[in-house]
């Protein structure tokens, strides 16, 4: 074999501290080394390009790339090797940066270590062969688990590519958090205005079909196969029947549910549909509150229904979908306030969260779009919002920016306003981040035109006085304590990941971070992207932003579905496992123990033997180490190569 | 008001021993202002509690050590419970307390003579014996009409005793205060 | 019918010998009745309060050492202690004491070393949680009934809750529940945690004049008739000083500020004298009498054949 090495300066990142140039003249005495140099930068054109021309030119078979991680560009050189000629999987990488360099400053040492590194892979690379993946068909639809703003827009960019979307939504109708909000910053525009018309393309577009009301129960295959089980939750409602009349929520007499899409402001019939706009428009029964549900009688609504679309008997159904990828876009939830009980969340009726407050402002709300005092239905004059309620706070476990929070407290300022021209606002906050477009100017307006008044510092409490607020907070800039005697309070509470995030990212198989929040193939470069192949990501469900960086999401991720679509058929991994039928004994321990159900045994000539799955096979290797004979094999991991990189580092 | 100039006044030192003794890290504290905004003594101080957790960031000792609030921070603990950075507030004015008590820097005379007569007391019979302490303040400061409308209030439901009751332990305390002034304590 | 009888340390603090003497009968009175053991720590030194660590935080932890050290050798491994100022030395001795080195520099000040964990608890802890709000309702004789009570816990009790470790640090409810379980009336007041002025009031009166008034005015706001305490130093700011605390705000209070523990002594039926009433600066008079007069009423009520 005729190997050649590559070691890379990275500028100085390795230089710095690594002899990069001795190390490639210790790699010229390894075994099957034929061609060793040093490279400014091996992964920029000139880089590469003086690999495929020493492959060319010294007839190499093999290349050791000594270099960062191959988290980073073994993709990257695999493709350079690719247009010399050669197998892909006839490389190796080195990891002389995140394993050498970036560990310490003793050059000495890290020459050694990375000479070390390079004799490993050299090593192994002597017992690699060609790998060549197989292709298998791809189902073109995608699934879209979310009909927030970010999970319509990537709908609708997916349906418009011509593929077929099934849009999945845990609530009754879309919309999500947008269509509760009464206007849009920086425009002011109306929400469920600008959002409404998205919303009927959607349900009418011929290739999108949405399951609302309904949960991903469960989902199995691998990117471009994925077999899905989705949950429709039983509404008790036949909606092939229920036109949107609105009749049985007007006759329903129990009057006490719990209005969610209002934020427990105010109680809704026990048969009810969200918001006017809602889409699709039917009804849907909370049995937990619901008289023929708990006390067996009642039927008023299946009585005066004229489509005779009540159905109390029915029963959760299960559907099934092919799909070959997902998008997740389940948005986010709010911080629960009542764990500030300095502010008495919770326990204070006039002090709320800005969503509730938003609820207030909307025409489709409790009060018409009257504000109006939770406590005695008084409309205030005084209103004084809190921001960074949750976010930026360590001592809640919520260090991060929650983004949206200081721009729509300036809308909601501005619309207070509008709506009580004699009200007075006042702001308390820590700093303004307004980094968006027009944004700044948005919230300059809020102080200059609209007579906000706002305090730069925390609150520490929120006491009752009478039937007023005295919001207790410090003006930082003054260097006082600053007073504020309120009739209504609102709190900028912080986002956080939606509920159930986990749980679902459990069943996608993909990662999240300690918050909830879905991990992005990488922060800056990949941020639609995650590291489970065929599963993307948009909106809030991957961090807190607002509405255009979600609708902007919601096509990155459409694009990245159409890309992955476009090509005829998609190439499996060659590195996973492989059965030898000859040292096999049929003893069925890999089958067991694979995690993904990827082993199966099959009868061989009347002998039973294990077979791998080739599309399953996430080439972990558990395999591998639980089988006795040696019989199952990891390509581009076998015992062999390992044992020889074990080998070659075991030398003194 | 002067220029503040950084590498002129920055005590560098002031700054390490601070956050040593307290054991807290100053630079987590972003200025936000609620433990100003809870604190119920801030009507009394000259510096508001948050500008002193500024000056301490910036290494300006000398204004620190001559103001008054830390003499009169009760350490109530609010501004502690909701530093949103967990950091012990009441912490580093305990400290700041300590250190201009052995610097010197005295704003608050009162203050510290009605604990130094508290800590007599203490020393003395291991019990604190109110009437002596109060004794002991009003000879010191000379505030000979200190609570004088309260004594009738107290003495004759028996709840202001005329004679210390010591404690057996006497020896073992006077040590535990010699101890710490031979180690370089400072009352 | 109790269960058996828990037994504590006690570290009744300095204040209980004078000024909180009717605090110190009362605590002793409530435990015997409800079965709580109190074995006085020998020989007790005080634990230094708040001089103490502001001079010096190993002075302030040898001086609370010193008794911890006694607890260690009662083999007991809890204290109680009526006050919280108590409270948060003992523990935070203990706590800062984990560290060997801190440990080492505070033992070099004593005669005999402290070694190890001793855990510190208040009465209010104890009688909320290891006795309970069940066996309290049942021991409950003369209800509470007729009593418009605002509770008042102190800053230092609950705070910081890593360090107190004991009900909510922004509205404790121990007070709260233990009276309502024994009948009385008590009203949301807001200002639970916020500070009386603590040690003050002797060389700053206008500190505690202030602070203390605020919270008689917002009490008496909340239509409460009196106020009750878990502490020594509050209970003195709010009625030895409360003719202070009504010249700062120019108002009239006569507010008569219990001690819990006289209250529950009520409830459980302790002698008046037992309990200290005559103790208390502004006559609690007018407000025993209504919660006697309650008691009258509710008797002549449960009696049969009463409404013939």
């Amino acid at each position: 074999m005729k190997i050649g090495v590559f070691v890379c300066h990275c500028g100085s990142n390795i230089e710095g501290t690594v002899d990069t140039a001795a190390v490639a003249r210790t790699a010229m005495d390894f075994p099957s080394v034929a061609y060793a140099e040093d490279v400014m930068y091996s992964c920029s054109e000139p880089g590469q390009d003086s690999i495929i021309n020493a492959v060319r030119e010294k007839g190499l078979d093999g290349v050791v790339v000594a270099s960062c991680t191959p988290r980073m560009h073994e993709p990257t050189f695999r493709r350079a090797v690719e247009r010399a000629g050669l197998n892909r999987y006839m490389l190796e990488m080195a990891n002389i940066r995140e394993h050498v360099s970036w560990i310490g400053k003793d050059r000495e040492a890290n020459t050694n270590k990375a000479a070390d590194l390079v004799r490993i892979a050299v090593e192994k690379l002597r017992r690699n062969r060609p790998l060549t993946p197989k292709s298998f068909d791809i189902t073109r639809r995608v699934m879209v688990i979310g009909g927030g703003v970010a999970g319509i827009q990537a709908a609708l960019d997916c349906a418009d590519g011509g593929i077929e979307v099934v849009l999945v939504e845990k609530t009754s109708s879309i919309g999500g958090k947008m269509s509760k909000l009464d206007k849009t910053f920086p425009t002011v525009d109306c929400s469920s205005c600008i959002l409404g018309p998205k919303m009927v393309d959607v349900v009418q577009h011929p290739k999108i079909t949405l399951y609302a009301y309904a949960e991903v129960e469960e989902i199995s295959g691998y990117v471009g196969n994925f077999d899905v089980k989705i949950r429709k939750k039983a509404s008790y409602v036949d909606w092939s029947k229920c036109t949107g009349c609105g009749l049985c929520l007007e006759k329903c007499p129990s009057k006490k549910s719990m209005d969610y899409f209002n934020e427990g402001l105010g109680t809704a019939p026990a048969i009810n549909i969200p918001f006017p706009q809602a889409i699709p428009k039917k009804a849907v029964i909370d049995a937990g509150f619901c008289r023929q549900f708990i006390k067996g009688k009642c039927g008023v609504c299946a009585k005066v229904c004229p489509s005779g679309a009540i159905d109390y008997s029915q029963q959760d159904e299960i559907v099934e979908e092919k799909i070959g990828a997902v998008v997740a876009a389940t948005g986010y939830d709010l911080f629960d306030i009542s764990k500030y009980g300095e502010y008495g969340g919770g326990r204070y009726p006039d002090v709320i969260t800005s969503l509730q407050y938003e609820r207030l402002l909307s025409a489709s709300g409790p009060t018409g779009g009257h504000i109006k005092r939770p406590s005695d239905g008084k409309e205030p004059k005084t209103v004084v919002f809190v921001q960074c309620v949750g976010s930026r706070d360590k001592s809640v476990d919520r260090p991060y920016c929650s983004g949206f929070c200081c721009m729509y407290t300036a809308k909601q300022a501005i619309l207070t306003k509008d709506h009580i021209p004699d009200s007075q606002s006042y702001v308390f906050y820590m700093d303004i981040r307004a980094p968006g477009k027009l944004y700044d100017e948005f919230t300059r307006r809020a102080m200059e035109e609209y007579g906000a008044r706002y305090v730069r510092g925390r609150v520490a409490m929120i006491y009752p006085k009478g039937d007023k607020w005295v919001v207790r907070g410090a003006d930082t800039l003054m260097g006082t304590q600053m007073e504020v005697e309120a009739d209504l309070v609102v709190l900028a509470a912080g986002a956080e990941a939606a509920v159930g995030s986990p749980q679902l990212a459990e069943k996608l198989r993909i990662s999240y971070d300690k918050y909830g929040y879905f991990m992005e193939s990488h922060p800056k470069l990949r941020p639609v992207e995650t590291n489970t192949a065929g599963v993307y990501l948009a909106g809030c469900a991957q961090g807190p932003k607002d509405i255009p960086q979600s609708v902007g999401q919601g096509s990155a991720a459409a694009a990245k579905v159409l890309g992955l679509f476009s090509k005829e058929k998609l190439e499996s991994d060659p590195q996973i496992s492989q059965v030898n039928l000859t040292r096999c004994v049929g003893c069925g321990k890999c089958e067991i123990t694979c995690p993904f159900g990827a082993i199966h045994m099959i009868d061989f000539r009347g002998q039973p033997k294990a077979e791998v799955i080739e599309t399953v096979c996430q080439g972990c290797g558990i395999c591998t180490v639980t089988c006795p004979q040696g019989a199952v094999q990891l390509e581009h991991f076998t015992d062999n190569q390992i044992l020889a990189e074990v080998e070659a580092l075991c030398q003194f | 008001m002067d220029v503040v100039n950084m590498n002129a006044s920055y005590d560098a030192d002031f700054v390490a021993k601070v956050q040593e003794e307290s054991e807290q890290n100053l630079s987590l504290c972003y200025q936000c202002g609620n433990c100003t905004a809870g604190c119920p003594l801030n009507f009394v101080y000259d510096i508001p509690v948050s500008q002193i957790m500024r000056l301490a960031q910036a290494g300006q000792k000398e204004k620190i050590l001559r103001s008054h609030s830390m003499w009169l921070c009760a350490t109530c603990e609010s501004c502690t419970t909701r530093c949103p950075n967990d950091i012990d507030v009441a912490r580093v004015m305990d400290v700041l307390r300590h250190m201009a008590r052995r610097e010197g820097y005295v704003s608050e005379k009162a203050v510290k003579t009605f604990w130094d007569s508290f800590l007599d007391s203490v020393r003395k019979h291991g019990r604190v014996f109110e009437m002596g302490l109060v004794v002991n303040y009003v000879l010191k400061t000379g505030r000979v009409w200190t609570d004088m409308d309260l004594a009738p209030k107290l003495m004759p439901k028996g709840k202001l005793s005329l004679t210390p009751h010591p404690i057996k332990g006497t020896e073992e305390m006077e040590k535990i205060f010699k101890r710490f002034e031979e180690q370089g304590g400072c009352i | 019918m109790h269960m058996s009888e828990l037994s504590f340390a006690y570290y009744p603090g300095c204040s209980g010998l004078g000024t909180s003497k009717e605090y110190e009968r009362s605590t002793r009175a409530v435990c015997k009745a409800l079965f709580v053991k109190l074995v006085d720590v020998p020989d007790w030194s005080c634990c230094g309060s708040t001089p103490a660590h502001t001079v010096d935080h190993v002075l302030s932890a040898a001086l609370s050492a010193r008794n911890l050290a006694k607890v260690e050798a009662m083999s007991h491994e809890t204290v109680l202690t009526p006050c919280p100022s108590c409270l948060t030395n003992l523990r935070t001795a203990n706590h800062r004491m984990e560290k060997p080195e801190f440990r080492e520099r505070a033992n070099k000040l004593l005669d005999a070393p402290f070694k190890g964990a001793v855990e510190a608890k208040s009465i209010l802890q104890a009688l909320r949680e290891d006795v309970g709000l069940k066996m309290i309702a049942a021991s409950t004789i003369k209800p509470l009934k007729g009593l418009k009570v605002a509770p008042y816990y102190g800053c230092i009790m609950n705070r910081p809750p890593e360090l107190m470790k004991f009900d909510d640090s922004e509205n404790p409810m121990a007070m709260d529940d233990i009276l309502t379980a024994m009948g009385a009336e008590v009203v949301p007041f807001p200002l639970k945690t916020e500070c009386c002025g603590g040690s003050f009031g002797v060389a700053r009166r206008d500190v505690v004049a202030e602070l203390s008034g605020r919270l008689l005015s917002v009490a008496k706001r909340a239509g409460a008739e009196a106020m009750v305490t878990a502490c020594p130093l509050c209970q003195m700011n709010l009625d030895l000083r409360q003719g202070q605390a009504a010249s700062a705000k120019q108002e009239t209070f006569d507010f008569p500020v219990f001690y819990f523990t006289q209250l529950m002594g009520l409830a459980l039926g302790v002698s008046e004298a037992e309990l200290g009433f005559d103790k208390l600066c502004v006559s609690p008079g007018r407000v025993l009498d209504a919660i006697a007069a309650a008691g009258r009423v509710a008797e002549r009520e449960s009696t049969p054949g009463s409404q013939a």
